[in-house]
């Protein structure tokens, strides 16, 4: 397991200024929330992390060494959609993970390996309850079934760190509940470092053990984007008590929700 | 209050008829039998149309050759498919199918070899897509006849140029359709596939590739309608047989009995033709194609 640790993170498009002095460290089994204001950029933090986007200035740190600047093994994605394949089943698409990993220049195994891969694939599928969907296409399951699918593949490939991008952002709140507890006793299976970034205010303290605001601190009347978000505030949640309605409804403040009620229900959920 | 109950009710009952409500004729639908019937009309219109005018000139002059009779058009046609031809003895029609044929699918699987390969080069590989994308741009407005005479001149008169013809003139566009098809890819599935460990070969094989098969198979079908009049043009300055040659060289007796069938013929081989496709794209990439409804 590896701990993260970002140093002075700064991201620009252009004269656009989107990140400034991010510095955090995260140790080998967190789960973060990052929070924030649509286009505060934590999206794009979690973006630079996965190593689709290239920071403009400072360093990021996974175990010993800075990432690579590009999507490897050692970080998993889910997105919020197109998460999955849509031109393999269910099934197929947690063998392509194998097949990827040890399926040479032909991208797919065979024989014995391949068998111990189904196995492993359908033990995975029934964990995360897909085992009748197994042969549907991604297009002919719902919401929830995908998400499930794509966190389900995701785990197989044995990220040290796994990304969500507001992965329950599209689905009903009831599935979403279902959802949050599939995703914390996968959490608890695996122990990997969870990065999730979400709307839901009361999502990130439900799931998280630590919630960070992403937020801008410096202001320029004049050229609105001359300055980047940065961390603004950074609570750590106690696995026994977990947040209070205080807490919420202070991080609810600075990212400016106005659902608050069902923030702290959510929390208490 | 009974007898007042008992009128609301007598009014409220629903008439037996379907209350006529104008929809938008945006959202007006039509049944099965209605749009079968009023997709069949044209053709009727004109074959009705056909019959009469050909039926008063037969009437005024029976040796009239502009407009042959039903008849005289499948005799003819029956003639070149069933009879030898006295000076090379092969059943002229087939031959000509055959040899049309050839070439066009020649041409066209060139095209789409090409297309493919480039275009999912160009449109995965950023180094590639600086390299090829301009030259294939500029290429793709080159009117493909205008380079006829240069096949012909640069390849002679033989089976070969009349392929290049066919294959220079529909592979560009495919390429640039198929390198826009592989960029429309959503990132995310890119950077998913990279998580999981994909390298750049292994990519195309499992991800690019299976996801352009349909679009592949729509823009051969596209491809087609060009492909054949790129075929019939080559084929009717240089050529010594098929469809396009047969076309041209009756045109000379006005044998408007022999070029009416073979039109027919053409038109019947590519509808055969892009129904095979259409086939084809739903056994390779069913999820491309859901089942509508249950």
């Amino acid at each position: 397991m590896s701990r993260i640790v970002v140093h002075g993170l700064e991201k620009s498009y252009g004269d656009a200024r989107v990140l400034e002095r991010v510095n955090l460290t995260a140790e080998p089994g967190e789960f973060l929330s990052l929070v924030g204001a649509s286009g505060c950029g934590k999206s794009t933090f979690l973006r630079i992390l996965l190593g689709q986007e290239q920071q403009s200035r400072g360093v990021v740190v996974v175990g010993d060494r800075p990432i690579v600047p590009e999507p490897t093994p050692q970080r998993g994605i889910v997105f919020q959609r197109y998460s999955v394949f849509p031109h393999l089943t269910a099934l197929q698409n947690l063998l392509l993970v194998e097949d990827f990993r040890s399926g040479g220049p032909f991208g797919r195994v065979f024989g014995a390996r391949r068998r111990s891969a189904r196995q492993e694939a359908e033990a995975m599928l029934e964990r995360v309850g897909l085992t009748n969907a197994r042969d549907l296409y991604p297009a002919s399951l719902s919401g929830g079934m995908q998400q499930r699918l794509a966190i389900a593949q995701t785990l197989l490939g044995r990220p040290q760190i796994l990304l969500l991008d507001e992965p329950f952002g599209a689905l009903d709140p009831g599935i979403r509940f279902e959802m949050h507890e599939l995703l914390t006793e996968l959490w608890a299976e695996h122990g990997m470092t969870v990065v999730m970034v979400t709307h839901d205010i009361g999502e990130a303290f439900k799931l998280g053990t630590r919630v960070l605001v992403f937020d801008k601190v410096r202001h320029d009347p004049q050229f609105p984007s001359a300055y980047g978000a940065t961390i603004t505030y950074d609570l750590k949640l106690d696995r026994k008590n977990r947040a209070s309605p205080r807490d919420v409804a202070k991080v609810a403040a600075m990212v400016g929700t106005t659902r608050l009620d069902s923030a702290i229900a959510t929390t208490a959920s | 209050m009974q007898a007042v109950s008992e009128a609301d009710a007598g009014a409220a009952r629903p008439s037996r008829r379907r209350p006529r409500v104008r929809l938008r004729l945006i959202n007006a639908t039509i049944s099965r039998g209605g749009a079968l019937l009023l997709g069949a009309l044209p053709f009727a219109t004109v074959a009705a149309a056909y019959l009469i005018a050909s039926a008063q000139r037969l009437a005024i002059n029976p040796s009239d050759k502009l407009l042959p009779s039903p008849a005289q058009m499948w005799s003819a046609f029956f003639d070149l498919a069933t009879v030898p031809d006295k000076r090379s003895g092969d059943l002229i029609l087939w031959a000509d199918t055959y040899a049309s044929l050839v070439r066009l699918f020649a041409g066209v699987g060139v095209a789409t070899l090409v297309a493919l390969s480039l275009g999912v080069a160009i449109g995965f590989v950023p180094r590639v897509r600086a390299f090829l994308l301009p030259f294939v741009t500029v290429v793709c407005v080159i009117p493909p006849l205008a380079l006829l005479p240069i096949l012909f001149i640069a390849l002679g008169l033989g089976e070969t140029a009349k392929i290049t013809l066919i294959a220079v003139g529909v592979a560009p566009v495919m390429v640039r359709d198929i390198a826009n098809r592989v960029m429309e890819l959503p990132p995310e599935l890119v950077a998913k596939a990279q998580t999981l460990g994909g390298d750049s070969w292994t990519m195309v094989l499992r991800l690019v590739l299976p996801q352009v098969m349909p679009r592949l198979i729509t823009c051969v079908r596209l491809a087609l309608g060009p492909a054949w009049l790129f075929l019939i043009a080559a084929e009717a300055i240089a050529s010594t047989e098929g469809l396009g040659y047969r076309i041209f060289l009756v045109r000379r007796y006005l044998s408007m009995d022999v070029i009416l069938p073979y039109v027919g013929w053409i038109t019947l081989l590519a509808v055969t033709t892009d129904w095979l496709l259409v086939r084809l794209s739903h056994v390779i990439s069913p999820w491309a194609h859901p089942v509508q409804g249950k």
